[in-house]
């Protein structure tokens, strides 16, 4: 199996970092920033039958997360493949 | 058929299938002990996690909480969910990396101590027992409810069936039982769900129906039930902020690192082959819950709703307590229900003005455990909610036993007791320290503490302020030393404690209680159960500024930061 240079290992940390720097964005805007701290700036707007903040809070966060997980999984994959670090 | 004995059939048979698969999947090895060999598949681990996590508070509780505090209740569906981003990015693919049996394990080694892998133990056993305490209640409650059999009976069964699989199985039977348990539990969820959404929307899917117009009108059922809810005097379902922002926003966040911090869910996650695995397992756990996390806001708001109605059928003209129908009656009789009727006119009224409401007691639990009566369903269905309710107490409570057993036999006696101990005799004494374990959990469920009611919101606190801040520090900082550790940890979870008991009393004893339970009395106005996230910052802050003063860590504890942040050479979990 192949094993990083110190500095691949360091260039590899700094991309997952970045990754999640930019994922951890968006979980903190969909939960605290629509479901809690703009709630009510949005909920004069409408989502089917629901007011948009509360539909943040109660269901559109949940859905945001589990699609950030798989990406963040997707994304580190590419990246294990692109440091040729693939595990088998 | 009547519904005893149906009820019987249905736990029966589950029952019947946790035995068989604890036969079937016995332990050979610590490996298979402590981690399942490390041969889960990253979906079935996904199920595993998602069972072990979801307890009798997701399954019972929660819809109830949120269908009375409406918009408030979204902090638990974000908290509980939310944590797992945390996990999946930040904790669960460099602890599998890492590669060892617990999560102690890993701070000892990473802070370089025995005295950091022993306050990890501690900080491990506060935060577990005071789960379990809640689990143990849970199967207590569930049997006495729907099988009519007193609770110390319901509890000696439950930890019979708990014993049999965990003891012989360990990780391994653990697993395969928290698949079938998740099986059951989120079938015995959505099914309801989908008949009361058909009923009351004519969309079969809850999530929709939520968003949609009642049956046969033009309107919203949200903007119906916030019109019910205020025209009694209660506070608009949509938008009851729970306290204050700030304090919604701490509560949040509070339960989120607790996810990610409690032990019994980081370690399900040393049990998949690889570290993608691990990252994808937490993707696949999350979208299991997701799943009875996003009926539940439905299950509540739909639940008021037809609790209103019963209540007062046409507003204004209250519904007359001898024409109660047949699922009031029974819940009367368990005390979940209470009535009085201060006017003497025998009719109900329902309000939210203490002098005139005349519904003394409804207790958060009904609206799960009662609703397909409720809504008039099959007795089939009711009787699946006994099992998914058992199902998801028994699961957790496993997951949590097996985290309090390793930490025993394999943080305290093989790292610190006696290292010299073979395999085989290490894999006897983690059976015994399981056996030890539900022993205690079960001492501890027969004589109910009385803070027993307050416990399992305590457990995210304590473990958002002492174990996530060690992980995370452990991982990104090469720079936070042995000292910082011992002392953040320390720091934060003390802090913690002392805020939920000079508020709540010590050991929720409220006569203890120093500083009283009022909100004037809250630091920013921030609830007792909110309080973790204050006791990570403290944590962090403490660990920083000890490292800042003490001698820098070794350079192999450098190597090993270095080394767990890159997937490949992963060594296999448990190769010394």
């Amino acid at each position: 199996m192949a094993q990083l240079s110190p500095e691949r290992a360091h260039q590899y940390w700094r991309r997952n970092l970045w990754l999640m720097a930019k994922l951890l964005v968006v979980w903190f805007v969909v939960s605290f920033g629509c479901g809690i701290l703009l709630v009510d700036e949005l909920n004069q707007f409408r989502i089917g039958g629901y007011k948009l903040g509360f539909w943040f809070a109660q269901q559109g966060s949940i859905y945001t997360f589990v699609v950030i997980v798989f990406y963040y999984t997707r994304k580190m994959a590419a990246l294990d493949r692109e440091f040729g670090i693939e595990e088998d | 058929m009547p519904l005893q004995t149906l009820t019987y059939l249905v736990v029966g048979a589950t029952f019947a299938l946790y035995i068989a698969i604890a036969l079937w999947s016995r332990a050979g090895s610590t490996r298979e002990f402590y981690v399942a060999g490390a041969g889960i598949h990253p979906i079935a681990n996904g199920m595993a996690t998602a069972a072990d996590w979801m307890s009798a508070a997701s399954f019972i509780s929660m819809a109830g909480m949120i269908a009375f505090m409406g918009y408030g209740g979204s902090v638990f569906l974000m908290g509980w969910t939310g944590g797992f981003v945390i996990l999946a990015m930040l904790l669960a693919p460099y602890l599998r990396k890492y590669g060892k049996f617990t999560v102690p394990e890993f701070i000892g080694d990473r802070f370089y101590s025995k005295g950091a892998r022993a306050v990890a133990v501690l900080c491990l056993i506060i935060c577990s027992v005071t789960y379990v305490i809640g689990q143990m209640k849970g199967i207590g409650v569930a049997f006495s409810r729907f099988l009519e059999v007193d609770y110390s009976t319901g509890l000696l069964v439950g930890m019979c069936i708990v014993f049999f699989y965990a003891v012989l199985g360990g990780m391994k039977g653990i697993t395969y039982t928290q698949i079938a348990q998740y099986c059951v539990l989120i079938f015995a969820y959505t099914i309801p769900a989908i008949f009361i959404s058909l009923n009351l929307t004519n969309n079969p899917i809850p999530q929709l129906g939520l968003g949609s117009t009642l049956a046969g009108s033009d309107t919203l059922l949200l903007d119906k039930l916030d019109q019910i809810v205020t025209d009694l005097g209660f506070r608009e379902y949509t938008t009851d902020v729970r306290l204050s922002t700030l304090n919604m926003f701490a509560f949040t966040l509070s339960l989120m690192l607790g996810t990610a911090g409690l032990p019994h869910v980081i370690i399900r996650f040393f049990t998949v082959p690889r570290v993608r695995d691990a990252r994808s397992s937490a993707g696949w756990a999350l979208l299991f819950i997701a799943i009875l996390y996003t009926t539940a806001p439905a299950v509540a708001g739909m639940a008021r709703l037809n609790f209103m109605q019963t209540i007062e059928p046409v507003p204004g003209e209250p519904m007359a307590y001898e024409q109660r129908p047949q699922w009031f009656k029974n819940w009367e009789v368990t005390g979940l229900l209470g009535f009085e009727d201060h006017n003497e006119d025998g009719l109900v009224q329902y309000g939210a003005d203490p002098a005139t409401n005349e519904m003394v007691t409804i207790d958060n639990d009904i609206m799960v455990l009662a609703n397909p009566e409720i809504a008039g369903l099959p007795n089939w269905v009711i009787a699946l909610v006994a099992a998914g309710g058992l199902a998801a107490a028994l699961s957790t409570a496993a997951g949590l036993l097996l985290a309090i057993a390793s930490a025993i036999s394999h943080d305290i006696l093989k790292g610190m007791i006696a290292p010299a101990i073979s395999e085989k005799q290490e894999l006897l004494a983690s059976r015994l320290a399981m056996a030890a374990a539900i022993a205690g959990a079960g001492y501890l469920g027969f004589n109910p503490p009385g803070f027993a009611a307050g416990t399992v919101a305590l457990a995210f606190g304590l473990a958002a302020s002492s174990i996530f801040p060690a992980l995370m520090m452990g991982i990104f900082s090469t720079r936070v030393t042995r000292e910082g550790a011992i002392a953040g940890m320390l720091a934060g979870i003390s802090v913690t404690l002392c805020y939920v008991f000079q508020h709540q009393g010590v050991m929720f004893v409220s006569s203890t209680s120093f500083l009283g339970d009022m909100p004037a009395n809250w630091f920013f106005g921030i609830e007792p159960n909110a309080f973790g996230v204050v006791g990570a910052v403290v944590n962090f802050t403490v660990a920083f500024a000890v490292s800042r003063i003490t001698a820098p860590p070794p350079a192999q504890v450098r190597d090993l930061v270095e080394s767990i942040r890159v997937p490949t050479g992963a060594p296999a979990a448990g190769t010394h």
